[in-house]
């Protein structure tokens, strides 16, 4: 069962999208959600929708997979709608016992609805179409700016990439140790929640000691491979854009500016 | 001038207390002579704690010594500026296959190396194809580490550690956790390295039966080079190596006995083919 998590979960196929540079992908992500939370009126809407469908159907990734993301944050989306719902004052609609649902209620529940479905949509576009290293390294590349202030963003990354790295080695042995103790009679389904954590223990602990000596093994043999930090590195797959990454570009700063326009001129039905 | 050259090497761990007094001092290295030529095929041997382990990590200058010198390749290894050249100058390979793999993917782990020490990048793409050529690994090169057995995984930090062009190469108990077939497969791609790049191979192992084709066999005990020689005057000193205790390959053993015992076997047999023919000889001339 715990093999069964994939983070990421990249979709492989071969597609316009996939082939983007991840930092295009970053970045029109990034003014995806913003453009969710900033539109007004029908027509943005109908734009955004259009825009987000002729991303999935270039993607070629399936639409049941994008939707699959969706089952996660429905009790997420219910509650913000309820609240949205009862809680917003305004022009009365109906009104039972101590609920009343007000005009202004209503639609801000359903653009709440709206808002988060294609939030979620959106990021998932990015992460089935983007490998978690490409990922990596198109933050790393993007957030590179940022260590002339001082952060160290290659060692992020590098950080990230070994710990996608060993995700699947770390799940192997934890399960490996969970059967080893429910060998010697450990017991870790039955009591209460606080007696099920008590149990974890066992398990925690052995998975901690080994993670320690793994990263230890792990430093050593980073040296031996003469490993010293970002500096003079060169890339084995460095990122650069090509003529699809400025169009893509392009069409999303397009987007934006409608979404924009649309929010100045067609405010229409708010 | 050798490759590797150490004198008087000495290697102490220190334990200290809270308090940072002394509380024990273990000598795992104890005034080492070695001298290794380039292109040579070595083999150390030596039980756990015999030191053997600790002398792999100082021609890495992943450790440095307490006393004495170790040079690599002309360089001293307790420099601090020749720590980067001394590293690849002699690559080296662990035990723990999983531990030692950066990348998610094959061939961006054979490109590690290359990375880190500035090869540009249409270079990296040529060595790393070389090298995973070299380890015969080059049809894995997008799959995932995760996926392979012990042996392929080993064969690829080969690969690793051979994308950097070194001119030695250290392996540090490669097959320990290997099945007998990973176990065949690493050495023999050890063997390869040596006898077609030229690479110096230093194998640190416990398995008698990988020593056999090497070309000098160094046995260590308690921190001090005890044996030296080619695997046939090793082998054949038998009661020496069971004092250190070292298992001998069964055929070296059955052949010991056999002479012990009266019939005209020679000294040292290392291969089973050689046992049967002495034997046969023997027969021939007593029957």
């Amino acid at each position: 069962m715990l093999r069964d998590i994939t983070l990421g979960q990249y979709y492989p196929a071969d597609s316009v999208i996939h082939k983007l540079d991840p930092r295009v992908k970053l970045f029109g992500t990034m003014i995806y959600i913003i453009s969710l939370f900033c539109f007004r009126g029908i027509a943005a809407l109908a734009i955004a929708t259009v825009f987000m469908f002729v991303v999935i159907k270039l993607s070629k990734v399936p639409f049941k997979f994008m939707v699959k993301g969706l089952k996660a944050i429905m009790i997420l989306m219910l509650i913000t709608a309820a609240f949205n719902l009862f809680l917003t004052p305004g022009e009365e609609l109906v009104s039972f016992w101590v609920f009343t649902i007000t005009k202004e209620g209503l639609t801000n529940a359903v653009l709440m609805a709206i808002r988060l479905t294609y939030l979620i949509l959106g990021t998932s576009v990015m992460t089935l179409t983007t490998t978690p290293n490409q990922l990596t390294d198109g933050l790393e590349k993007s957030l590179m700016p940022l260590s002339k202030i001082g952060i160290p963003v290659h060692a992020i990354a590098m950080m990230m990439s070994i710990a996608l790295r060993f995700i699947p080695i770390l799940i192997e042995e934890t399960d490996k140790i969970m059967k080893a103790q429910m060998a010697r009679g450990a017991d870790f389904e039955s009591g209460n929640l606080l007696k099920k954590v008590k149990n974890m223990i066992p398990l925690l602990v052995p998975l901690f000691v080994s993670a320690f000596r793994r990263a230890d093994d792990l430093a050593m043999a980073m040296e031996a491979r003469c490993y010293n930090g970002g500096e003079g590195r060169t890339k084995m797959k460095p990122l650069h854009y090509e003529g699809r990454d400025r169009l893509a570009y392009l069409v999303v700063l397009a987007y934006f500016v409608l979404i924009l326009v649309c929010r100045i001129f067609l405010r229409w039905p708010q | 001038m050798g490759i590797i050259k150490a004198r008087q090497l000495v290697h102490e761990y220190i334990r200290r207390d809270e308090e940072g007094n002394v509380e024990s001092i273990q000598t795992a290295l104890d005034h080492v002579d070695l001298d290794v030529q380039a292109g040579e095929f070595i083999a150390i041997l030596g039980h756990n704690g015999s030191g053997k382990s600790t002398l792999a990590k100082h021609i890495n200058a992943l450790l440095s010594p307490s006393e004495g010198s170790l040079w690599v390749d002309g360089k001293d290894v307790s420099e601090e500026e020749n720590i980067l050249a001394v590293r690849q100058t002699a690559g080296m390979v662990f035990q723990n296959p999983d531990n030692q793999i950066i990348a998610s993917v094959v061939e961006e782990d054979v490109g590690f190396g290359p990375e880190n020490i500035g090869v540009p990048t249409d270079e990296i793409w040529r060595r790393v194809e070389e090298s995973l050529g070299a380890v015969g690994m080059l049809k894995y090169r997008h799959h995932s580490p995760n996926k392979l057995s012990g042996g392929q995984k080993q064969r690829v930090a080969i690969a690793g550690v051979v994308a950097m062009q070194p001119k030695c190469i250290v392996l540090d108990e490669p097959t320990a956790m290997l099945d007998p077939n990973g176990r065949k497969e690493v050495i023999r791609t050890a063997h390869e390295l040596n006898e077609k790049k030229g690479v110096t191979i230093i194998l640190i192992t416990h398995y008698m039966e990988e020593v056999v084709d090497a070309d000098k066999v160094i046995v260590m005990d308690a921190g001090k080079v005890v044996m030296q020689g080619t695997p046939r005057e090793i082998f054949s000193q038998v009661g020496k190596l069971k004092e250190y205790r070292l298992d001998v390959p069964q055929v070296t053993i059955l052949a010991d006995l056999l002479r012990q015992s009266g019939i005209d076997v020679p000294i040292g047999v290392l291969r089973r083919e050689e046992l049967v023919d002495a034997i046969l000889r023997a027969a021939q001339i007593t029957g």
